[in-house]
């Protein structure tokens, strides 16, 4: 007996740095396709169901960081596998209940087509609903961050406007940036790739270097 | 489509982006206009495409004499 899976019986996940799989989906704002957000950053998150403690917590937290996203050049979008109207619900509920208006449109993947091409049902965990994923997609509809949360862990906003800033930076300034990093902090230049480049690397002056292949720069 | 309904008639969203579309409006143009996020603005754009309110020639849209009108009778 194995307990190893063969891989044909996995769901197909999205890979890093690969075009995200487009859709196109009723939502509470109408239909949308992911080619709606051409030329804008975007997050795609799914929550597990309508109408749920955590979720309703994620919900009301996604709104507070909603207008920080926008400062950012980037959008919002939510999915369960619900109703158009149980979402409909569910944020006029939240309106009501909380005083928060959920400015960013909730896709309704009864037929799992989104939920699929994204892997967001984790079968171990739940066979009916989505688990708490986060995907970044950037301006050019490439995939550039995944992250997957049990559905017993609600989401820590702070780190995704966190997520979107470092990546922002890294891409305007070609650069990474090290753990923990918050804007304003130094970030971290790539590593040298020849001997010749490690020896220019210690003895360039400006640079806050543990050694040669960790050096961290302001911008 | 929730912004071009059965009969016809438009939802607020639907026209209001009817009156902002102007002879060669870019998608850009109608978002400013209007104050609506570029994705719905595409979204309802394709709607408004579909119901012949609204032509595209490249990535520029202006209304059709259909959407002329139903512009005119709206407002």
């Amino acid at each position: 007996m194995t307990i190893i899976e063969e891989p044909e019986a996995r769901a197909t996940l999205p890979r890093l740095n690969e075009p995200a799989p487009a859709f196109d989906a009723v939502t509470t704002h109408g239909p949308i396709k992911l080619a709606d957000f051409k030329d804008r950053w975007l997050i795609l998150f799914s929550h597990p169901a309508d109408f749920t403690p955590v979720c309703t917590t994620e919900f009301i937290a996604f709104a507070e960081i909603y207008p920080e996203l926008q400062k950012r050049g980037c959008d919002l979008i939510g999915l369960s596998i619900d109703s158009l109207f149980a979402h409909i619900a569910w944020v006029r509920n939240i309106e009501e209940k909380a005083g928060v208006k959920i400015p960013f449109p909730v896709i309704a993947d009864l037929d799992r087509k989104v939920a699929t091409a994204f892997g967001m049902v984790q079968p171990g965990e739940s066979t009916t609903e989505a688990s708490r994923c986060v995907f970044v997609i950037d301006p050019k509809g490439i995939l550039r961050a995944m992250i997957y949360y049990p559905l017993s862990t609600g989401r820590n906003m702070a780190e995704f406007v966190r997520l979107i800033d470092a990546l922002q930076t890294a891409d305007e300034n070609n650069v990474a940036t090290p753990a923990n990093w918050h804007p304003g902090d130094k970030v971290v230049i790539g590593a040298p790739r020849t001997t010749e480049a490690a020896e220019e690397r210690v003895a360039e002056k400006g640079l806050e270097c543990i050694d040669w292949y960790l050096c961290k720069k302001s911008l | 489509m929730p912004c071009v309904r059965p009969d016809g008639s438009l939802s607020t969203s639907g026209r209001l982006m009817l009156e902002a579309v102007r002879p060669g409006s870019t998608t850009e143009d109608v978002a400013a206009s209007t104050g609506m996020p570029l994705y719905r603005v595409r979204s309802i754009l394709r709607e408004l495409i579909a119901a012949d309110y609204v032509s595209e020639e490249g990535e520029r849209f202006t209304q059709t004499e259909q959407g002329a009108e139903k512009a005119k009778a709206s407002g």
